[in-house]
């Protein structure tokens, strides 16, 4: 008992820390360079994936023996896409603010590759408690990682965290670190950071490991890091 | 006609879908470090880029719209993208061989190309007429087609450099992505300075 126990708390810890979704399996990288020029919208963009996540690794979890595993990624997308649509009607009703900061970016959560890879990688192939748990999980690491970065771009771009004002005008904020080069400039100097603190000498690196796709990629060569060969991660 | 030339360099320009709106960054640090292969996934971007968008739009404004059910955007959009996927994927292999060769194994990863999915809910977004999607969508795509190419070209160039070890794989792209995009910022304002 106490070890399953200590082995579900592993599976939770996993994705904040040594499995972060952004800053180590480098996936979602476009609504965490998007939505960062502030911390507000990192946390509203985090808070919102990690709903769907929850919420669609639970019920990809229950499905999973029933969902015939030739049509098993049009059945995870359309489960994200139905709780994706729930997020977003509640947004719109109640967080108009956070509706608008985020845009299109919103409902293309659906294309986020972290909810799907999740799905394919372990929700379906696990149970349930586990599933919510890696859910909750990943979807922390992305809130973190939201928030560390929209904080930085948003003190260096526009002198301000969370709106208040940190530099007080004694600094000329760098207005390019909110503008798209800066996202990814701050994005790099993140994944250095991760990769020297994390100390195992594992690169984060782009490519087929955390692709959802790979699986049915006749050319999954064509993606270019050796990570593909390394198999599942599970 | 100027307003189609505008919304045409708006997509491929000034508003790029990958360097300024950060739709297909997945593809573009994936498949960008060889030329022929980066012009592979382009190719079929734009190709399902345009057939989704004429789909799409008079899905939305024929059928969800006049039945109110416009909430069911984005599980209609990306449901037809994932079927439209599959069918073109099915008929290059049956009856055009040679260009399935080519195209064929970058259409599995477009499903889930974010690019695909939000230049069909931009078009609605900005109010754009049937016509004027189906542009913004071939705009969209020569963007992405574009920043591909010149990424695949800087990709090369690094490739063959001496880079500090901290810094070699994804930091490095993502600093030269960031450059790149850097350059995309002389085009500010020319799509209204030739057309305004």
């Amino acid at each position: 008992m106490a070890k399953q126990s200590k082995s579900l708390m592993g599976v939770f810890t996993n994705g904040i820390v040594k499995e972060n979704p952004v800053l180590r399996l480098t996936l979602g990288t476009c609504p965490t360079l998007a939505v960062t020029t502030m911390a507000f919208n990192g946390i509203g963009m985090g808070v919102a994936a990690t709903i769907v996540l929850v919420c669609s690794n639970l019920v990809i979890s229950l499905t999973r023996k029933i969902i015939p595993d030739k049509v098993r990624i049009p059945a995870f997308i359309t489960i994200i896409a139905g709780f994706v649509t729930l997020v977003q009607m509640l947004v719109k009703a109640f967080a108009p603010a956070i509706d608008e900061q985020l845009g299109i970016y919103l409902p293309l959560i659906v294309v986020n590759c972290i909810i799907l890879a999740r799905a394919e990688m372990f929700a379906s192939k696990n149970k349930v408690l586990p599933s919510v748990l890696d859910g909750l999980g990943m979807g922390i690491g992305f809130t973190a990682a939201l928030l560390l970065m929209g904080s930085i771009r948003e003190l260096l771009g526009n002198g301000t965290i969370f709106g208040l004002s940190v530099t007080a005008g004694a600094i000329d904020p760098m207005i390019v670190m909110i503008l798209p080069p800066g996202g990814f400039f701050v994005f790099a100097m993140l994944i250095v950071l991760a990769n020297k603190l994390s100390g195992d000498g594992k690169k984060a690196s782009l490519g087929c490991r955390g692709c959802p796709s790979a699986s049915r990629c006749p050319g999954a060569g064509a993606c270019d890091t050796p990570a593909a060969k390394e198999g599942d991660d599970q | 006609m100027s307003m189609f030339l505008s919304i045409l360099i708006a997509g491929i320009l000034t508003d790029n879908f990958v360097l300024s709106k950060f739709l297909g960054i997945c593809p573009f640090l994936g498949v960008s470090k060889k030329l022929n292969t980066a012009v592979g996934m382009s190719a079929a971007v734009i190709f399902v880029m345009v057939l989704a968008t004429v789909v799409t739009w008079p899905l939305y404004a024929l059928v969800l719209v006049p039945n109110d059910l416009a909430y069911l955007q984005t599980i209609v959009f990306i449901l037809v993208i994932a079927a439209l996927v599959q069918l073109v994927e099915i008929t290059l292999k049956r009856f055009i061989p040679p260009l399935y060769q080519s195209l064929g194994i970058y259409l599995p990863l477009i499903t889930t190309n974010c690019a695909v999915l939000g230049v069909t809910i931009l078009n609605f977004d900005k109010g754009y007429d049937f016509a004027q999607s189906v542009v913004n969508a071939l705009g969209a795509g020569l963007g992405f087609l574009l920043a591909m190419v010149i990424f695949a070209g800087v990709r090369q160039r690094i490739e063959a450099s001496d880079i500090p070890e901290c810094l070699k794989g994804l930091p490095i792209t993502l600093i030269a992505a960031s450059i790149v995009s850097l350059s995309f910022f002389g085009f500010q304002g020319l799509a209204q300075g030739l057309f305004g």
